[in-house]
């Protein structure tokens, strides 16, 4: 599904990722982790496209995508979720979905002002999706509400079911349960096994603590100061000398 | 809406519809002047408040589209004989000279060229920094003053258009006014504009949504200078002389403090701002004349109005920040609960 080929990205002197090679196959959920400033989000960034990776190669579906624009990415089937929440904050839970849902509905600006026929059954098939899958993180009643004054668990959901409505088939999460307390994270943990299933979806799942994502994870990568020093599966991982020492010198 | 709120809305409507009629038939002519002034107003801040308010996009280019506009739709109507009398100097081109179109289609290429032009500037400008598009559109408005003041075949130079057919009474420019809005209105709640305002709000997360965020920003960029330069035609016809001077910075100026005083990414703000400011400028107009008060006589201190305008915009900055109306629309909610505020009435729950 997704193969990365050496990437690096270099900002001036600092190496934020360097030689990184995941490789992940239909339906995996595959974890990234690593302490503070590991270059988590970098690779993130770079597979999106927010980034030209400085070196290196990134394949999707066997297709070279390195360099594309982040909206191409998204089209190509690659949506994703920000460390930082980024919800559209002057609009409401149901248009931020909605935005998303955009990209598939294949209107332009003329059908769109005019409310043509084609567009207001395409318009009205989009509100159905989008509420189907706020109804899946519990959102139905708060529709209407500012997207920025929902609870932060709320939001992130918010966020994980707004990358959805770009029917990807590869989803990028960025700390999902950062801010969440344990039984929010469980609970968060159940929902993405939940949408690979129902979605069909193949998820690569940043996490700062590895113990959050062992449950879930078929195999991870371990980064550290860029460099990916450990790969496996989570009782490989755990037992790794290299990680235990990387998150002892930070944690 | 509730059905009450839309029989406030219909009388409102058939109150600002008899309005503008009584307007029309009784006022004298200076105050029908600034009646249709505020309708033209309506469409320059509109169209503006697209950009800045709504796709999150700072231009300083609104002169010189509404002056496209305003060239375009004066050439297209004028007759051959008032063409000869404008162009003394040098005789005008030929392929001009004797073209002339119904008022409805010079208007309509009026805006299409003015959209074209936006086409040409925005095309390269979007893809700088946002910070950049302010100073490329400043430059691109003084690039077209200075072209339409040395094309003296094609626009008569400096001396400008003189008898331009006055084709803007007051049932057209408000007629014009009502469709921008509805258009704006109808664009802002469909899809498309879902993904303007999701440009405006963050344009990283727009992007990582399949927003194509470049194509979105000419988008806008194109639609505002279309209405500009369909709001420039209609200034035209109606003060019926043009010349390039008129189309400077002051007069982006003015638009854009309507923007900012109505509200920025308000609809209703808008409209709201451009009546307020065309009204308060006409108003005003006595402060630059000689005044004599009781204790002490001016000569007339030219600018003093623009002063008042600036303290005006300040004092609004200050205290309201997002201007008038925030971002937000006019509703019959707002209206109950402003009473509440003021004591009138219980407050209304739930209103938005
Ligand atoms: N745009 C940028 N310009 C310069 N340096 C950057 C940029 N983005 C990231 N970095 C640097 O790259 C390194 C990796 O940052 P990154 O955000 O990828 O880490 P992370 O693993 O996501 O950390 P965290 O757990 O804190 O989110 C950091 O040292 C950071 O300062
Ligand atoms: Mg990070």
């Amino acid at each position: 599904m997704l193969r990365t080929d050496s990437v690096s990205m270099r900002f001036g002197g600092l190496t934020a990722v360097a030689d990184f090679n995941v490789q992940i196959e239909k339906n995996e959920i595959v974890g990234l982790i690593g302490p503070n400033g590991a270059g988590k989000t970098t690779a993130f960034n770079t597979i999106t496209g927010v980034y030209k990776p400085t070196e290196g190669k990134i394949f999707f579906k066997g297709k070279d995508v390195t360099g594309a624009k982040p909206h191409h990415i998204t089209e190509m089937g690659i949506a994703r979720t920000f460390q930082n929440i980024r919800l559209f904050k002057d609009m409401n839970v149901l248009e931020n979905v909605l935005v998303a849902t955009h990209l598939r509905m294949d209107v332009g600006v003329f059908a769109s002002t005019f409310h043509l026929p084609g567009y207001l059954r395409k318009e009205k098939q989009a509100r159905e999706f989008a509420m189907e899958l706020l109804e899946s993180v519990g959102l139905t009643n708060q529709t209407e509400e500012s997207a920025i004054s929902l609870p932060y668990g709320k939001q992130r959901r918010l966020e994980i079911v707004r990358a959805l409505a770009t029917k990807p088939s590869l989803l990028l999460l960025d700390e999902p349960a950062a801010g969440m307390n344990p039984q929010e994270t469980l609970e968060l943990m159940d929902f993405i096994v939940g949408i690979r299933d129902r979605f069909d979806l193949t998820i690569l799942l940043i996490e700062h603590h590895m113990q959050v994502v062992m449950g879930v994870c078929s195999r991870m990568y371990v980064l550290d100061y860029g460099i990916t020093i450990a790969h496996g599966n989570p009782s490989e991982i755990q037992a790794n000398p290299k990680v235990i020492e990387a998150y002892l010198g930070v944690d | 809406m509730n059905k009450k709120n839309l029989i406030r809305s219909a009388i409102a409507l058939v109150v600002g519809i008899l309005v503008i009629g009584l307007g029309d038939a009784f006022l004298g002519s200076f105050a029908v002047r600034i009646l249709n002034l505020s309708a033209i107003y309506i469409i320059l801040a509109l169209s503006l408040n697209l950009l800045v308010g709504f796709t999150g996009l700072f231009s300083l280019g609104h002169a010189g589209f509404m002056a496209v506009g305003a060239y375009v739709s004066a050439l297209l109507t004028m007759t051959p004989a008032q063409k000869t009398m404008n162009f003394f100097l040098t005789p005008i081109v030929p392929w001009l000279a004797n073209i002339q179109v119904p008022f409805i289609l010079a208007l309509l290429i009026a805006g299409l060229c003015a959209a074209f032009v936006g086409l040409l500037i925005g095309a390269p400008a979007l893809r700088l920094r946002d910070d950049y598009l302010a100073i490329a559109t400043l430059g691109f408005a003084e690039i077209i003053r200075v072209l339409i003041t040395n094309a003296q075949p094609l626009t008569n130079g400096a001396q400008g258009l003189k008898a331009i057919p006055k084709y803007s009474t007051t049932w057209v420019v408000w007629g014009f006014a009502a469709l921008t809005a509805a258009f704006l209105v109808m664009l802002l709640r469909s899809s498309y504009g879902r993904t303007i305002k999701a440009v405006r709000d963050d344009e990283i997360a727009a992007e990582a949504m399949g927003v194509n965020v470049f194509r979105v920003k000419v988008t806008s960029f194109v639609i505002s200078s279309f209405w500009a330069g369909v709001g420039g035609a209609l200034l035209g016809h109606m003060i019926t002389t043009i010349d390039p001077k008129m189309f400077n910075l002051i007069l982006t100026f003015n638009i854009l403090l309507i923007v900012v005083l109505g509200g920025n990414g308000s609809i209703t703000g808008s409209i709201l701002g451009a009546i307020i400011v065309t009204v308060m400028m006409e108003a005003l107009r006595f402060l630059d004349m000689p005044m004599n008060l009781i204790f002490f006589k001016t000569n007339g201190l030219p600018g003093l109005r623009m002063v008042i305008f600036s303290l005006m915009l300040m004092v609004v900055v200050l205290y309201r920040q997002r201007g008038l109306m925030g971002n937000k629309e006019f509703s019959w909610d707002m209206v109950a609960n402003l009473r509440a505020v003021i004591g009138l009435k219980p407050r209304n729950k739930g209103g938005r």
